[in-house]
């Protein structure tokens, strides 16, 4: 290892909305992983198209980085407020760089005269040519993710940009800036740039979705929107529906009929879905319910980042009946879990629900691309093996309480589905005794949902002097805290739940007696899922590390609480 | 070949002497003289006593929440396009709770043939004020009248240019039967809006207030005339137009999309393979 160049280095590009701030962090962050680096992008916008401040914060390294960091090594200043707002958090031998225009000089200020390289428009490319040359990144494959990313437009704007960003470039290798470049790796990995609501989309497709609907809401949006993306060549239909109660039973309809179906929302589309959620669970239709947290309640904080609708979720719907939760920490986990969400809404014919948040949709890592092969997905049409007595009964009672399913149409049998309690056949019934057999046959089917809960993972020594206890997408930065931790000396584990609901305690209760102490980690103000945990098992986690500010669970601030 | 036998024979949950009865019996009518099989069709109904009818013949059902056929329909019908959706359901259901998505239906101009048992009246939860109902209506949840002005479905679906408008009454079977044949027929969204009476409910919108009233628009009329059919779509009153009021060839949703059916689709790996290498 080269003892001048960096392992780790954060990267925070500031800016107004509409100066193109995302557009240098998209690419700069390929540049990143195109270079063989791990990224962990965070995304910090305003509700609003222009103006305001946002921010894109990259982190990067040598190995694998799975959470954000406060401190900032390289702050790109796009503008005036960007330096007031965020040079608190430059490290030590941290640098400024910003538009010598603005006049703001002093000591790890680098400014760079912008208006001489490029026409305003382009002065973001020449920040990028910049910091790329900082970084130590070869310009070549900068350039080349330049091309790339501005694929579709005028030969002569892409020609523009390529000119800015190699002058840019070239003025900052020849200014030789003191600045320690990021370790240069020998044999780079070959791994693609993905967000968490992009391997969502791309786990629902590999699992065999045919059909979403959504309302527009941040942070979910883009998941029906690369899903609609990809529409017109994998043969799916993506609706954008009325309002969220269309959305979800449409869905619905489209699940009755035979096609794997999703919706994607956040908190307050999802509260409009709910009475679609209990009907999915009455008439045993399989739909997979993306909720993408963000701050709440009512509007909240539209942009920024919670996990508070984890009771919220677990509780939505009327009435008693089985449910899986899945809580990606990863974007693997995004892409794994939601083929098997997929999976378990099918074999189970009921909702299943994917808790994700701004945090982890819209944060990029670096990802090996995901092996295809081996994956099957789900096709309710197949009756490979379906056994059902006729005259065909939708609701027939079976030992697994999951009855035989066929699809409306493509049979001479009927299917007939009701939200009012129904007999095996499908039609009305007040028949007590019957209603109290279908509770049964309901929650017969939670039994088998439960035999597939995936158990919470436990990174570190099995018995700990401190267990932190996290779900979701805090899982990258309670994973690194007690790295720090046991760095320090102190015996600590991490263990993460990625799937919510169903609890089995016989999965963990030994973690947590086998711990000294034990805290929960959580992005919401109460502790919800130690509170679920303690409902579930007894077991009481006293300590709790809260954040309910917007902002993203990270190392620094688990430290702190920790060691106030 | 498909008799009226086939979608067969059940008791009710209806009030003796209620409209529901005549508009099953046009309903099963329609269905065979469109000789369509019990398996070819998928009702999809809200809640109220419109709502049970299609728990009373033969055919695939989805009897789903109240206000929410039309999406569920929606999801049905792009999914397997080779059924024929029908909603049925009534006027609180479609126009009430529903009325985004009757409004989005229009638009979209889904292929879904859509019954609204009108009895301008709430007839499962014991007649409170419907969209439809009348003002200075007394109801126990309107003791000094309905305030609000009813709802016209047929000017809003003209209005709309929707693909299929058309009304029909209870008293009128084979009149019935025969709008339903032709808004089955119609690719796009039809709208059969059916006048009945709430023998329960409703004392004023009698049966025998409809007959005076009702009459078959003479067959000179031509329904794809636009702004005839906004004149006709307001009679209301000592008149009522009974027929289709008004028809457009504008292309189903279904086509736009141009999907084919997603039920029995195949799940292409290559292509999934492709967009992963574009996050190279």
């Amino acid at each position: 290892m080269d003892a001048d160049k960096k392992r780790f280095m954060n990267i925070l590009i500031g800016g107004e909305a509409g100066q193109g701030l995302v557009t240098v962090g998209q690419i700069l962050a390929k540049g990143l992983v195109r270079s063989g680096y791990s990224i962990c992008v965070t995304q910090d916008y305003q509700s609003r198209i222009r103006g305001g401040h946002n921010t894109f914060a990259i982190r990067v390294g040598v190995e694998a980085v799975n959470a954000p960091q406060e401190s900032v090594d390289l702050l790109i200043a796009l503008t005036a407020e960007t330096v007031g707002l965020h040079r608190d958090q430059v490290s030590a031998h941290g640098l400024i760089v910003i538009d010598a225009a603005l006049d703001i000089k002093g000591d790890g200020t680098l400014t760079v005269p912008f208006s001489q390289m490029a026409a305003d428009q382009y002065t973001n490319i020449a920040a990028l040519g910049v910091c790329s040359a900082l970084l130590g990144l070869d310009e070549g494959v900068v350039a080349q993710t330049v091309v790339d990313f501005f694929g579709k437009a005028h030969p002569d704007v892409i020609e523009e940009n390529r000119r800015v960003l190699n002058e840019s470039h070239r003025w900052a290798v020849g200014e030789g800036v003191a600045f320690e470049k990021l370790s240069p790796l020998t044999r780079p990995p070959q791994r693609v740039m993905m967000n968490g609501n992009e391997a969502i989309a791309l786990g629902a497709v590999t699992a065999g979705l045919k059909f979403c609907a959504f309302y527009p809401m941040t942070p979910a949006t883009s998941i029906a929107l690369n899903l609609a993306g990809w529409a017109h060549e994998m043969g799916l239909v993506v609706e954008q529906a009325e309002d969220e109660i269309a959305a979800i039973n449409m869905a619905l309809g489209a699940a009755f009929a035979g096609a794997p179906s999703m919706v994607a929302t956040s908190g307050g589309g999802f509260a409009l879905m709910i009475e679609g959620v209990s009907l999915a669970a009455m008439t045993e239709t399989p739909v997979v319910i993306v909720v993408a947290q963000r701050s709440a309640p009512a509007t909240g904080l539209p942009t920024r980042t919670e996990q508070a609708d984890l009771e919220f979720v677990l509780h939505a719907g009327h009435g008693e009946f089985p449910r899986a939760i899945f809580a990606p920490g990863s974007i693997e986990q995004c892409f794994e879990l939601t083929q098997k969400a997929l999976h378990i809404a099918d074999r189970y014919q009921g909702p299943v629900f994917i808790l994700t948040d701004q945090f982890l949709a819209d944060s990029y890592r670096a990802v090996v691309p995901f092996d295809l092969d081996g994956i099957t997905p789900v096709q309710p049409w197949s009756t490979e093996g379906l056994k059902f007595a006729i005259p065909y009964r939708r609701f027939a009672l079976t030992d697994s309480g999951v009855s035989p399913r066929l699809l409306p149409g493509l049979t001479q049998n009927l299917v007939v589905a009701d939200s009012d309690e129904h007999t095996e056949d499908g039609h009305i019934t007040e028949d007590l005794g019957v209603r109290q057999k279908m509770v049964q046959k309901r929650f017969t089917k939670g039994e088998g949902i439960r035999r597939e809960v995936i158990p919470p993972e436990l990174k570190g020594p099995e018995r700990p002097d401190l267990l932190l206890v996290t779900w979701g997408s805090s899982k990258g930065a309670v994973e690194e805290a007690a790295e720090q931790l046991r760095s320090e000396g102190k015996q600590a584990a991490a263990l993460h739940f990625s799937q919510v609901w169903p609890l089995v305690p016989e999965h963990f209760v030994d973690h947590l007696h086998g711990a000294k102490e034990v805290a929960a980690v959580e992005g919401n103000a109460t502790g919800q899922l130690a509170r679920l945990i303690r409902r579930e098992t007894g077991f009481h986690i006293e300590r709790l590390v809260l954040r309910y500010d917007g902002l993203p669970m990270t190392p620094e601030f688990i430290l702190r609480a920790l060691n106030p | 070949m498909v008799t009226l036998k086939d979608y067969g024979q059940y008791e009710t949950a209806w009030c003796p002497g209620c409209g529901n009865f005549s508009i099953l019996e046009a309903v099963k009518k329609a269905l065979v003289a469109s000789t369509l099989e019990p398996h070819q069709v998928l009702f999809v109904s809200g809640i109220g006593q419109a709502a049970k009818a299609p728990h009373y013949l033969n055919a695939n059902v989805f009897n789903g929440l109240h206000g929410r056929s039309l999406p569920v329909a929606t999801g049905a019908k792009l999914t397997n396009p080779g059924l024929v959706v029908i909603v049925e359901s009534g006027d609180g259901c479609n126009y009430g709770e529903g009325g985004n998505h009757f409004l989005a239906a229009i638009r979209r101009n889904i292929d879904v043939t859509m019954l609204v048992h009108n009895n301008q009246i709430y007839g499962l939860t014991k007649g409170q004020a419907s969209p439809t109902t009348a003002e200075d209506f007394v109801t126990k949840a309107q003791p000094e009248g309905v305030l609000s002005a009813p709802f016209n479905p047929i000017a809003v679906a003209v209005a709309m240019q929707a693909g299929f408008v058309a009304r029909g009454f209870s008293g009128m079977v084979d009149h019935l039967a025969e709008l339903i044949q032709q808004g089955i027929a119609h690719q796009g969204f039809a709208l059969i809006d059916i006048l009945q009476p709430c023998v329960s409910f409703n004392k004023v919108n009698t049966f025998s207030w409809y007959k005076e009233r009702c009459y078959p628009l003479p067959t000179e009329y031509d329904p794809t005339d636009w702004g005839a059919a906004m004149k006709q779509a307001v009679e209301w009153g000592a008149k009522i137009p009974l027929g289709v009021i008004y028809r457009n060839e504008r292309p189903p949703f279904g086509k736009l999309v141009g999907r084919g059916p997603l039920v029995g689709k195949e799940t292409d790996r290559g292509v999934i393979g492709k967009i992963m290498g574009g996050f190279r």
